[in-house]
């Protein structure tokens, strides 16, 4: 037998190959999509907000908090039962030491119900802002692989934090049946408001800091400090009334101070409802979120770059 | 609608390379820096961005090509040459610093598999997460989830977490969800090199299919052979910048002459100590085709090997060798000038060119070295070294292509072996 030299071998081979596998594509042109052609150019200096396209990957926020929710709890004894045992620890160490040790005064409720009031709201604001400043790092593989939104990422701890705050809002309300004091009527109307003025808060700040966060790891370091600090500036352990009124004004400027005394005052009846307080926060909640937001879609275009 | 799926205009990207880190001399500098880090850090941090200092480097510049509806395009060149920008700046993953691109139809980009899959979630759930994040909606990928399983043939484990798959299944099912991507714009980056080679089989095949659906495919990949058997046209990029445009085998015949690491040819002089007053080594080249000297060969052609050299007494015998060594340091040949008849061997005063030719085939896909020696018989060797220079012998066939790189092993080529099969009997016997 002759031997055909290997290139003959392969070049007829080849052919009858690439005759199968390359079909003309007829159905090129039947396939028309009217839209107007996407143009990938570099940005210009002001961001949009891109809310249509945001709204189009709604799906995607779901499946994110969905998947957050579902990994959270995985391979843990008492599963969702966390959400439940934090506020309620926390509450017994604060009845402890503040209410029994330091006697810090609690406006005529019980200590126990009068701090869960408030670490109820601030639980959900802790875990929702430090869960999205770091969920860009942590999804630096989304990041540098698929196009999305980006701000889906920082809202879905933001949303997902959510499901723990109305499993604690339950024994939050448990409790107060337990010491019998009933919310106020108005509390239907003003407990939606003041979980707006939280939630947007909680989105404003996650949206600095994980967009500051992927720049500047430092950022990392500082969370645990803020949410320290950020605590202590907020009427959690002690009420609003023994901070000197000349300072009040200063001190609503954090939204947290304004929604946790929302909270108490529409659930426990501590105080008149602080009107004043509860629309400075909103305004500051908002403010917090736009500045938050715009700055995040402002620097959104360098994330895949540094991440 | 315009005829054009995508138009880059002279798309670029640049990236500001940091300062090179500085040596620290004493203990006294080193505290002294590190106690400037902070301040310079956050200046270079934000010198990223907007501030003057540090040099610019383009990772991608002045890219223009127009593709149309249904058109396929390879797009190949080496690591670093701006393939994976190119693609992310087309995905949207990352932004152009310069020029424009439109894309029309709705894109989907494929630069990884398996993105967002999250292992303490079972495989189901991890279809719809990656599908999601793909941009499918519930309802298609409800639609398709039997056929995606199917595919990745893992029906059995489907609700259990893909930390307890092998890496194997987990590729198959990342996979199989990426490859249920319906868009009209399809991006994709090499994601063909994954799973066993029966797995890679389905995926070349799955690839094929999606592209002679009519879909516009951007594919990068270093596998040349894909490249030839999936687009008919092809971009090489080289530095960031497109230096070929042309058919798929041209584009791949141009890349494969381009190479850099790998050389094409080595002149010496009197310094390197090839030989000495007597006779001297002045050339090694590897050659193909018209004679011009390439790094890179192509499986499916013969090659030659060209020793030039200048003898400036008279030898009586003097006898080349030819040695090859593969990138892992077998030794794959040697061959000596004397096999060709004795008489060659005898030298006057003058030029010579030596040439070896391999038959197409004769090398398995892969990295060699070349070798020459200079040989006296029983007096001396004039010269002699074993890497001088190294060549790559680059897959291109389609008949290898079914298979992943490294598929077939040893440094012969796998299509040396002529393969015949004859039936020796018609009907099947009883089972022993």
């Amino acid at each position: 037998m002759t031997a055909a030299p290997p290139d003959a071998l392969l070049d007829s081979a080849d052919a009858s190959e690439i005759a199968t596998r390359r079909p003309n594509a007829p159905a090129a042109t039947e396939n028309p999509s009217h839209r107007e052609p996407l143009v990938i150019e570099p940005a210009g200096r002001f961001p949009k907000l891109g809310a249509k396209e945001l709204w189009s990957y709604r799906g995607l926020l779901i499946f994110l908090v969905w998947r957050d929710l579902k990994v959270r709890y995985a391979q843990t004894v008492l599963g969702a039962g966390w959400a439940i045992i934090q506020p309620v620890l926390t509450m017994v160490i604060f009845t402890v030491v503040f209410g029994r040790f330091a006697k810090v005064p609690s406006d005529g409720v019980p200590y126990p119900v009068f701090s869960l009031a408030a670490l109820v709201p601030w639980t959900y604001f802790a875990t929702a802002f430090a869960g999205a400043s770091n969920s860009l790092v942590a999804s630096t593989n989304l990041i540098t692989k698929i196009y999305f939104p980006r701000l889906v990422i920082p809202f879905a701890p933001v949303v997902g934090s959510l499901v723990d705050f109305l499993i604690a809002f339950v024994i939050l309300l448990a409790t107060m049946a337990f010491y019998h004091i009933a919310p106020s009527m108005s509390a239907v109307l003003l407990v939606p408001l003041l979980v707006a003025a939280m939630v947007l808060t909680s989105a404003g700040v996650g949206c600095w800091l994980a967009a500051l966060n992927i720049k500047y790891r430092d950022i990392k370091y500082v969370v645990p400090f803020l949410v320290q600090i950020w605590l202590y500036a907020s009427p959690v352990a002690y009420p609003m009334s023994v901070v000197p009124a000349r300072f009040r004004v200063l001190y609503a400027i954090n939204p947290m101070a304004g929604v946790i005394e929302g909270f108490r005052s529409v659930l426990l009846h501590t105080s008149a409802v602080p009107w004043p307080m509860i629309g400075f926060s909103l305004l500051s909640g908002v403010v917090l979120f736009v500045t938050g937001v715009y700055y995040f879609r402002a620097t959104e275009r360098v994330f895949a770059d540094v991440a | 609608m315009s005829a054009y799926a995508v138009r880059a205009e002279g798309l670029g990207k640049s990236y500001r390379l940091g300062a090179a880190t500085e040596r620290h001399d004493t203990i006294r500098d080193l505290i002294g820096n590190a106690i400037k880090a902070p301040f310079r850090n956050f200046k270079s941090i934000k010198a990223g961005s907007s501030g003057p200092a540090g040099e610019l480097f383009w990772a991608l510049q002045d890219v223009s090509f127009d593709l149309k509806h249904g058109e396929v395009l390879g797009i190949i060149g080496r690591n670093g040459a701006g393939k994976s920008t190119l693609l992310k700046v087309l995905s949207r993953i990352t932004e152009p610093t310069a020029g424009r691109a439109f894309v029309e139809g709705r894109v989907g980009s494929l630069l990884e598999v398996g993105t967002g899959f999250h292992p303490e979630l079972t495989g189901r759930e991890n279809v719809f997460l990656n599908g999601s994040i793909l941009g499918m909606d519930r309802a298609y990928i409800e639609q398709r989830f039997d056929e995606i399983v199917e595919f990745a043939g893992v029906e059995r484990f489907i609700d259990t977490v893909v930390k307890r798959y092998s890496s194997g299944m987990y590729l198959r099912l990342a996979f199989a969800v990426a490859a249920h991507l319906e868009p009209e714009v399809l991006i994709v980056d090499e994601v063909l090199a994954v799973g066993d080679a029966e797995f890679q089989r389905k995926c070349v095949g799955k690839m094929g299919e999606v592209a002679g659906h009519g879909r516009t495919v951007l594919f990068v990949s270093h596998n040349m052979g894909a490249i030839t058997k999936l687009c008919q046209r092809a971009i090489v990029m080289a530095s960031g910048r497109k230096v070929f445009d042309g058919t798929a085998r041209d584009a791949v015949q141009a890349y494969l002459s381009a190479g850099a690491e790998d050389v094409a040819e080595r002149l010496f002089d009197a310094k390197d100590g090839m030989g000495d007053e007597t006779v001297r080594l002045l050339r090694v080249s590897v050659v193909q085709g018209a004679g011009e000297p390439v790094a890179r060969v192509d499986i499916q052609e013969p090659f030659a090997i060209e020793m030039e050299y200048e003898a400036f007494v008279r030898f009586p015998e003097l006898n080349i060798h030819l040695v090859l060594h593969s990138d892992e340091g077998d030794y794959v040949l040697q061959t000596t000038l004397s096999l060709a008849g004795e008489s060659l061997t005898a030298t006057s005063p003058g030029r010579y060119v030596a040439r070896v030719e391999l038959p197409a085939g004769a090398l398995n896909a892969g990295h060699y070295w070349v070798g020459s020696h200079a040989q006296e018989p029983y007096i001396r060797w004039p010269w002699g070294r074993d890497r001088l220079l190294r060549f790559e012998v680059e897959q291109t066939s389609p008949l290898l292509a079914r298979y992943p790189s490294g598929f077939y092993h040893g440094p012969m080529g796998p299509l040396l072996g002529r393969w015949t099969r004859s039936q020796v009997r018609a009907e099947a016997g009883q089972p022993a």
